[in-house]
C-alpha cells in the first residue's frame, strides 16, 4: 500500500496520537506493570503470619500464657476482658480464650480468619494439655508456578488493559473528535467513511501487540509467570478481545456529543467487568444464578481464554465458548455503531 | 472567469423553534471572492454548511460547480477547500503530519510543500498543533482546505479572533488563491474585511439576504459617502432630527446609545453646518468623528443596529 494512502495516513495519525501522549503511555504499560508489583507484594505467597490471639485476663491466665508460650502458629497476650474484647471487635486479634472449665472460645463465626484461629489455637491448647496424636504425619510443601496469586492476576490485568486501551483509545478519541469538529471537518473533505473507521482498528492491532508482549514478557521476566499455551492461540485470544473492545467503544462514542458523556458512559460500561469478570479474584465468588450473566460478559470471556491458554495450555479448539462471546461482541457492537454514528 | 460556481435557491434551514435560514438566494460567479456579511446568529455558518453539504436544507436547491449534493458528493468534495469556524486540528500531530493527512484524502492537488510555502507555514512544518499560534493555526486549517488545490475554497470567519497582523496575513492567502482564478465564498462578520477582500457582498440578517452588489455599490445605495458621528455633554439633548435634516447635505439621521449619526454627502459642507448648528443651540459635544461610509453604516441604516451587536 502506498504510503500517501489514506487508510496508511489515518492510522498513522491513530498511533502518533496514541503515543505522544505521555499520560496514555503510562497507563498503558507502567500502570499495569505498578500495579501487579503492588498486588504481587500484598499478596505474596509467604508461611501464614501467626494468629493473634488474646487471653482473658482472669483465674487460670497467666498459667495458660506459660504453656502456649511454645505454640509456634500463635501469637498470645493475656488482655483485660474490656480491651480483648474490643480488640476482638476491631480484628486486631482473631480469637479471645477465656480460661476455665470448659475453656472457652470466643470469635466472630463469619470470619475465615477467625475460624483458623479458633482450629490452631485449640490445637496448641489440647496438645499443651497433653494430646497425644493416634497417627504420625509428615507435612510436604510446594509452591507451584501457575497457582500462585500474581500467575492469576497477570492475565487479567492483561484483559484489563485490552478492555480499557479498546474503550478509550476507540471511543474517547472518537469523542475527542468530535467535540473539536474535527470529524465534521473530515467529512466535508472526499475522506472514505470506511478508512476512518477501519484506520481505528489498525491502530489497535498494532498497539494492541505492544502491550500484549510488553505485559506479558514484564510478567515473565519480574514474576517468573509461566507460560504453558500456544503464542498463535493467544494472539487469536488478544485480537478477538482487542476488537470487541473497539466495537464497544465506537458503539459508545456513536452518539455522545460530549467529553464528560463519554467518560460516565465509559466508566458504566467499565466499572462491573472489573469487578464481575474475574480480573483480581475469581468471578466463581459470586452466586451461581448470576454466572451464566457473568459468563457472557466480554471480559470474563476474555480474561478465561488468556488465563486458559497461559496457565493451563490450552488450544484453540477448547475456547470456543469465549471466542464466540467476543466475536459475537465484536460483530454486534460494530453493526450497531455503524447504524447510528453521527459525523457530524 | 463567467459561469456560475455556487448557485442556490430558497434555501430554507429550521432548527426546532428557531429559522435559521429563511428562504435565501445566492450565486457565486466562479473566479469571484463572495462574503456573506452579517451579525452572528444571521444564518452564515448553516447557510455554508449547506453549500459545504454538511447540512441538509429543509428546503431549496444547491448547486455547486454544475453539481448536486446527495448524487455527486464525492466528486464535489474533490474540488472544494473548506475551513469551518470552530476545527481545532489534532494537537500532537505536526503541521506537516496534519496536511499530508488532508493531501491523502485528495486525487490531485499540491505538494505539502508547497502549501505550506503559500502559507507561509514551512518553517512550523515539524511543530506540533498545541504550540502553534492562533493566526498559525488559522493558516494551518486554511492549508489543510488548499492541499487539493481546490476550485473553490469555503471560509467561514477566517478571522474572527486574530490579531491585526495575523488578519494581514491571512488576507494574503486568500487574496492569492484568487489571483490564481479561484473562486472564494467567505464569511465575516468584519465589513473591513469584506470591502478588503470581496468582490460582492450579500447582507444576511435573520437568514434572508437584505443587500446584495459590490461593496461600492452598497454603499453607494447609502446615498452618501461620509458620516459625521458625534456625542453631547451629560444630559444634553440632541437637536430634533428634522432639524439636522435641513442641514446642507444631511441625509440620514440616527440616534443610538448616546451616538448620533448623520450620513452625509460631502463633508466640506455639512461638517461646519453641524458644528454651528449646535454652537447656536449651546450644545457642547464630547465627541466627534467622521469616517467614509461603510458597509456598517449600511447594516446600521438597513437593520437599525450595528453588526456586531449582541
Amino acid at each position: 500500500m502506498r504510503a500517501h494512502h489514506p487508510l496508511v495516513q489515518l492510522t498513522l495519525a491513530r498511533f502518533r496520537e496514541f503515543f505522544r501522549q505521555p499520560e496514555t503511555v503510562f497507563w498503558v504499560f507502567a500502570f499495569p506493570i505498578l500495579l501487579a508489583v503492588a498486588l504481587g507484594i500484598a499478596f505474596r505467597n509467604r508461611p501464614p503470619d501467626r494468629v493473634r490471639v488474646a487471653i482473658q485476663a482472669g483465674a487460670g491466665a497467666d498459667s495458660l500464657a506459660a504453656r502456649l508460650a511454645g505454640a509456634q502458629a500463635l501469637r498470645v497476650e493475656v488482655l483485660d476482658s474490656a480491651i480483648a474484647a474490643a480488640r476482638l471487635r476491631t480484628g486486631r486479634v482473631a480469637l479471645v480464650i477465656v480460661p476455665g472449665e470448659p475453656v472457652v472460645y470466643r470469635f466472630d463465626s463469619t470470619r475465615t480468619e477467625s475460624h483458623v484461629a479458633r482450629l490452631v489455637a485449640d490445637d496448641e491448647v489440647q496438645r499443651a494439655y497433653g494430646r497425644r496424636d493416634p497417627r504420625a504425619v509428615r507435612e510436604e510443601k510446594i509452591t507451584e508456578k501457575g497457582a500462585r496469586y500474581i500467575d492469576f492476576l497477570l492475565p487479567g490485568l492483561l484483559g484489563m488493559n485490552l478492555m480499557g486501551t479498546g474503550l478509550w483509545g476507540v471511543g474517547f478519541a472518537v469523542v475527542n473528535m468530535r467535540v473539536r469538529k474535527l470529524l465534521k471537518r473530515l467529512v466535508a473533505s472526499p475522506m472514505r467513511h470506511s478508512h476512518f473507521l477501519v484506520s481505528f482498528a489498525l491502530a489497535r492491532l498494532a498497539t494492541v501487540a505492544l502491550e500484549v508482549t510488553f505485559l506479558i514478557g514484564a510478567g515473565m521476566l519480574i514474576f517468573g509467570v509461566p507460560f504453558r499455551g500456544s503464542v498463535v492461540a493467544f494472539a487469536v485470544v488478544a485480537l478477538a478481545g482487542a476488537l470487541a473492545f473497539s466495537g464497544l467503544g465506537l458503539l459508545i462514542a456513536s452518539r455522545t456529543q460530549t467529553e464528560e458523556g463519554v467518560n460516565g458512559l465509559m466508566n458504566l460500561v467499565m466499572m462491573p467487568m472489573w469487578i464481575l469478570s474475574g480480573t483480581f479474584f475469581s468471578a466463581a465468588n459470586f452466586p451461581d444464578v448470576m454466572q451464566p450473566f457473568i459468563k457472557v460478559l466480554p471480559l470474563t470471556a476474555l480474561n478465561d481464554a488468556l488465563r486458559a491458554v497461559m496457565l493451563d495450555g490450552t488450544g484453540l479448539a477448547a475456547l470456543a465458548f469465549p471466542l464466540v462471546v467476543l466475536v459475537a461482541w465484536m460483530v454486534a457492537t460494530f453493526t450497531v455503531a455503524l447504524k447510528i454514528f453521527r459525523w457530524l | 472567469m463567467g459561469g456560475s460556481a455556487i448557485i442556490c435557491r430558497g434555501l430554507v434551514k429550521r432548527y426546532k423553534d428557531v429559522v435559521a435560514v429563511a428562504g435565501l438566494d445566492l450565486e457565486v460567479r466562479s473566479g469571484e471572492c463572495f462574503g456573506l456579511l452579517g451579525p452572528n446568529g444571521a444564518g452564515k455558518t448553516t447557510t455554508v454548511e449547506i453549500l459545504e453539504g454538511l447540512i441538509a436544507p429543509d428546503e431549496g436547491e444547491v448547486e455547486v460547480l454544475g453539481m448536486r449534493w446527495a448524487s455527486d458528493d464525492h466528486a464535489i468534495r474533490e474540488r472544494i477547500g473548506v475551513q469551518l469556524q470552530e476545527t481545532k486540528l489534532a494537537d500532537k500531530l505536526t503541521v506537516e503530519e496534519i496536511v499530508t493527512l488532508f493531501r491523502s484524502f485528495y486525487r490531485r492537488g499540491h505538494a505539502v510543500d508547497e502549501v505550506l510555502d503559500i502559507v507561509q507555514l514551512g518553517e512550523k512544518r515539524k511543530t506540533w498543533v498545541s504550540r502553534l499560534s492562533g493566526g498559525q493555526r488559522q493558516r494551518l486549517a486554511i492549508a489543510c482546505a488548499l492541499v487539493s488545490d481546490p476550485d473553490i475554497l469555503f471560509l467561514d470567519e477566517p478571522t474572527t479572533g486574530l490579531d491585526p497582523q495575523s488578519r494581514r496575513q491571512l488576507w494574503d492567502v486568500v487574496a492569492a488563491f484568487r489571483a490564481r482564478g479561484g473562486t472564494i465564498l467567505l464569511t465575516t462578520h468584519y465589513m473591513d474585511e469584506a470591502e478588503r477582500l470581496c468582490d460582492r457582498v450579500a447582507v444576511v440578517d435573520h437568514g434572508k439576504t437584505i443587500a446584495f452588489g459590490t461593496p461600492k455599490e452598497l454603499i453607494a445605495s447609502l446615498g452618501a459617502e461620509h458620516v459625521i458621528e458625534f456625542a453631547l455633554q451629560e444630559g444634553q439633548a440632541p437637536p430634533e432630527d428634522a432639524a439636522l435634516l435641513a442641514l446642507p447635505g444631511v441625509h440620514e439621521v440616527r440616534a443610538n446609545a448616546g451616538r448620533t449619526t448623520l450620513t452625509v454627502e460631502e463633508l466640506h459642507r455639512s461638517l461646519p453646518a453641524v458644528i454651528a448648528e449646535l454652537e447656536r443651540r449651546g450644545l457642547g459635544m464630547t465627541e466627534l468623528s467622521t469616517h467614509h461610509a461603510t458597509l456598517e453604516d449600511l447594516f446600521l441604516h438597513l437593520t437599525g443596529r450595528h453588526l456586531r451587536d449582541e
